[in-house]
């Protein structure tokens, strides 16, 4: 067993974790951060994605002993209270989820293709989307949601800039 | 870009609302872009994933499967892995035997149909790589895994059988002892041999529906708990309630000690409409040990024995005068059944029977289907099931004619499709479709398409001899859906009804809570279920909530497949409404000193009619309620339950076209515009059915370019994990251009269609009708699927005539 400190979704855990134990394991399983999913074992659908220290990242493709020390940020903490994050109320208001499993992880990635690139063309966010499979979507409205929300993060940016 | 449409009919556009889709003060629910209400949960994490459940004391299961397609098992040693840390106990089939029956085949097509015993873990024999042959329960998932690999099992090789007219020959291995014919299926309608004897035109041709993986997001996991007396069954299915009965019957736990749950579900597309080997298994375990058990397949896992879908060669003939019009069909199939039939597997290719004459009118029509045995993954229902089969045939051969009679593709179909003034029209397969406008689709859908443009596009480059061809793919289909009139399943042999049932309470407080025997998945009946009631019943949107999933909450349900959601479970939905509004009106009148007759129902109010006087019906939920002041011999209750059975099933269709860019040099293929006008009868929510075309869009375009499930010479499968078959991604696709026309249903009030399989329907043949149009001035008539770069460069290398 190794000891890891990490902190998810703003709280602190000291956890003693076996070496092989997989990072989306340990969300799941152990601190009931459920609303990450896993849908391969092979790190191709991105439904685990997760930010680590601000960057997108297949949890199912990270150890547990890998975030020692480190800051992860799940779909459940993304929202401020009951106030959405824009990239979820762009997701609602778009209609880009059917059954919603893809959903947290394609959320998670669109959030982080937006801090290469905060007004990203079409063609950008498809290739930027590409690790992350949703099957019922057929992408169209997942496109228009992170071209909403890519203009909905970058009004409100300018709003708190001021 | 929009233009008006002939009176009658209304191409839209998603409706323009407001942001959250909320209608004008005076207009109705029903047709407005609601978002969904199920999105709350979805988007922050807050979901009821089967896997998700933590029980005190739950204990994990892994399985071992099979390496081998087709093996006896000689001898089984779970010894080892019973003695590993964290290891509560190890089975292989053998510890089975006596009590886990077989799994069940619901449709037993003939009456001389082969159903071999199905053991959900194999005992003696395996037929095919991923069967499960040994299982592990532990105290996590890491050690019950660890565990399997301390099992050992001795397997004598037996040959396997992996192609169908091998399979069928005589004196060759055999899958079972029965051998590989499960059955031969015909139906024959007009003079077939009249229709073929001197027809100026016979096109004849040979597709093949390669074996598709279904692939929902969600995979599969199974949570089973018992009290020694009763039972919870929590899984990710489609079907909770026919599950229930199944597993009854499987396990010998009575119907109403077994509970079960869809919590969540990440997607079917057919591939949880099944009773699983797991679901009996883990019953099973937690029966014999106790404590709750649960198990979450992997992903390979899954690709591995989640049945499969699709896998069928079609031989096919067209008959056809010289100016184009249709004398008849014949259809010969060959459909893999896989190793054994699982709940509706011989089904799913008689499904498709009844659509290979799709909107076209012809003199004769001839069906044969056989179901042949392999060493393969079993098939089963896969979005579309047997209709994308008959669709993909019909169009490619309407293609293929154009071509041979130097037709325009549109032209010869406008030639022999039945006209909208023809409905209702009894079809050649003996369908009769109750109404539809092809040419109004057809219209606007060249329109969008810019279709002239683009041919003359394609002809320069042809002249011009660009490497890169244009070719135009066109696909005027139509489906059967709605699954279905229970007297119509019966005459099929089928095992059940197609009734749905739905429930509607009336809460003390004026709220509603229905209760659907519709299972939804990822489609938003929370949503559209809200917008129906809200209209019968004049309550607010937000006021309803929809109840769905657990056997113990809602007893009655058919579940979810065949886009029969709404056009059966909708429709129940509205009739329980009416009964509400029936009781509410006699309370109304009483309340009012009223005759019910003079009371009239509008926007939530029952009004005496000619007065101001009225009650609203949240007034007459609390007076049921409080029951102080009821109408002699009536009942302290609103609630009402309301089971439909449809007279017919529902006819949605449409037009698709698709551009696609050929690379001649390299065999790429682009799709350069795709555009869907679909017509699925009335619409409650237009976003949702857009949502719905766009998936199967996907779907049936993944068939066309990209996905196929590949076995080995040993029957080893390859494609197990997503890098190897390959589920598109955002990169991988188009864009869509979609709108609708709008010819209701006559067979339901509600006068909806269904749109969950349409787009995978229409798209397969609209896209590799493009390929070939492409190809067609290097001698290509045919491009084998799915149409990767190498098999298009294939193509024409060799040509194929």
């Amino acid at each position: 067993m190794t000891r890891i400190n990490l902190t998810v979704d703003g709280v602190k855990y000291e956890e003693d974790v076996e070496p092989r134990l997989l990072l989306v394991h340990l969300l799941r399983d152990r601190l009931g951060k459920t609303g990450t999913p896993i849908g391969c074992d092979t790190g191709n659908c991105g439904a685990c994605t997760v930010m680590l220290d601000g960057r997108s990242a297949k949890s199912c493709s990270v150890l547990a002993v890998q975030s020692d020390g480190c800051d992860v940020l799940t779909v459940e903490g993304l929202a401020e209270g009951e106030r959405w994050h824009p990239m979820q109320r762009a997701f609602h208001e778009e209609h880009a989820l059917q059954c919603g499993y893809c959903t947290p992880g394609m959320i998670m990635a669109a959030i982080d293709l937006l801090k290469d690139d905060p007004d990203p063309s079409d063609e950008a966010i498809r290739d930027g989307l590409e690790g992350n499979l949703c099957r019922c979507t057929g992408y169209c409205n997942i496109v228009r949601a992170v071209r909403r929300g890519a203009q909905s993060m970058s009004d409100q940016e300018a709003v708190s800039g001021r | 870009m929009t233009e008006e449409l002939d009176a009658g009919l209304v191409a839209q556009k998603i409706a323009e609302s407001d942001m959250l889709g909320e209608p004008a003060p005076d207009r109705h629910e029903v047709g407005a872009a609601r978002r969904r209400k199920e999105d709350a949960r979805l988007v922050t994490g807050r979901t009821q994933w089967t896997d998700n459940i933590q029980l005190p004391g739950m204990l994990h299961v892994a399985f071992l499967r099979s390496p081998m397609a087709h093996a006896r098992i000689t001898g089984v040693d779970t010894s080892a892995a019973r003695s590993m840390p964290g290891v509560i106990a190890a089975f292989s089939g053998r510890d089975f035997a006596g009590e886990q029956g077989t799994l069940p085949c619901a449709w037993p097509v003939t009456e001389d149909i082969v159903i071999p015993d199905h053991p959900p873990m194999a005992v003696d024999e395996v037929r095919y790589a991923g069967e499960a042959v040994a299982c592990v329960v532990a105290t996590d998932r890491y050690k019950a895994n660890d565990a399997l690999e301390a099992i050992e099992i001795d397997y004598e090789p037996l040959p396997p059988v992996l192609d169908m007219t091998e399979a069928l020959k005589d004196g060759g291995p055999k899958v079972h002892e029965a051998g590989n014919r499960a059955y031969t299926w015909k139906y024959a309608e007009g003079d077939i041999d009249a229709a073929f004897r001197d027809a100026p035109v016979v096109i004849e041709r040979t597709f093949v529906q390669q074996r598709l993986i279904p692939t929902a997001m969600e995979p599969r996991a199974v949570v089973a708990q018992t009290d020694g007396d009763h039972f919870t069954l929590h899984s990710a299915t489609q079907i909770p309630h026919i599950l229930r009965i199944m597993l009854a019957q499987v396990t010998g736990i009575p119907e109403h000690k077994l509970r079960v749950v869809a919590p969540d579900v990440g997607g079917g597309f057919g591939s949880k409409l099944q009773v699983t080997a797991e679901e009996v298994l883990l019953l099973l375990l937690t029966r014999r040990l106790g404590k709750p058990v649960k198990w979450t397949e992997s992903r390979s896992e899954g690709n591995l024995t989640v049945h499969h879908g699709r896998d069928q060669l079609q031989r096919v003939s067209l008959a056809a005068d010289a100016d184009g019009r249709l004398r008849g069909m014949r259809v010969d199939l060959l459909a893999d059944m896989g190793a054994y039939l699982m709940l509706v597997t011989p089904g799913i290719p008689i499904l498709g029977a009844f659509m290979y004459n799709g909107i076209y009118k012809m003199d004769a029509y001839d069906f044969t289907c056989t179901g042949v045995f392999t060493t393969k993954m079993p098939t089963d229902a896969y979005r579309g099931a047997g209709r994308p089969e008959a669709t993909f045939a019909v169009e490619r051969l309407m293609d293929e004619l154009a071509a041979e009679l130097s037709l325009d593709p549109i032209e010869v179909r406008r030639r022999n499709w039945i006209t909208h003034e023809e409905f209702p029209y009894t079809t050649i397969a003996g369908l009769t479709y109750d109404s539809g406008n092809y040419e109004a689709a057809t219209d606007r859908a060249l329109a969008l398409f810019g279709y002239d443009k683009l041919r003359a596009e394609q002809v320069d480059r042809r002249d011009r001899g660009d490497p890169v061809q244009l070719g135009i793919g066109v696909s005027t289909f139509t489906e059967m859906c709605g699954l279905a009139p229970s007297r119509v399943l019966g005459s099929l042999s089928y095992g059940a009804g197609g009734w749905e049932h739905a429930s509607v309470r009336m809460l003390p407080t004026g709220r509603v809570e229905v209760v659907t025997g519709a299972s939804p998945h990822g489609q938003g009946h929370e949503t559209a279920w809200s917008q129906i009631v809200a209209d019968a019943l004049g309550v607010p949107f937000e006021d309803v909530s929809v109840l769905h999933g657990d056997t113990a909450i809602s007893h009655k349900g058919m579940d979810t497949y065949g886009s029969r959601s709404l056009a059966v479970g909708g429709v129940a939905v509205v009739q329980a409404c009416e009964k509400v509004k029936d009781k509410a009106r006699h309370i109304a009148a009483h309340l009012l000193e009223a005759s019910a007759d003079d009371v009239e129902f509008d926007g939530g109010r029952f009004k005496v009619r000619g007065t101001d006087a009225g009650k609203t019906i949240q007034e007459i939920a609390l007076a049921a309620f409080a029951a102080h002041d009821l109408p002699d011999g009536v009942e302290p209750s609103l609630d009402s339950d309301a089971t439909f059975d449809p007279e017919n099933f529902s006819f949605p269709h449409g037009t698709h076209l698709c551009a696609i860019e050929v690379d001649t040099e390299t065999g790429a293929t682009k799709i350069r515009s795709y555009v869907a006008v679909d017509d699925v009868g009335k619409v409650v929510n237009p976003l949702i059915v857009e949502g719905q075309v766009h998936g199967g869009l996907a779907q049936g375009i993944a068939q066309a370019l990209f996905e196929e499930a590949v076995y080995d010479a040993e029957g080893n499968l390859l494609t197990t994990t997503m890098a190897d078959y390959l589920v598109p991604s955002a990169a991988d696709l188009p864009d869509f251009i979609t709108e609708r026309t709008e010819t209701p249903a006559t067979s339901n009030p509600l006068g909806v269609k269904g749109v969950g399989e349409a787009g995978t329907i229409a798209s397969t043949p609209a896209v590799v009708n493009a390929i070939v149009d492409a190809l067609r001035p290097y001698g290509v008539n045919d491009v084998p699927m799915p149409c990767t770069p190498e098999r298009v460069w294939r193509a024409l290398q060799g040509g194929t005539s």
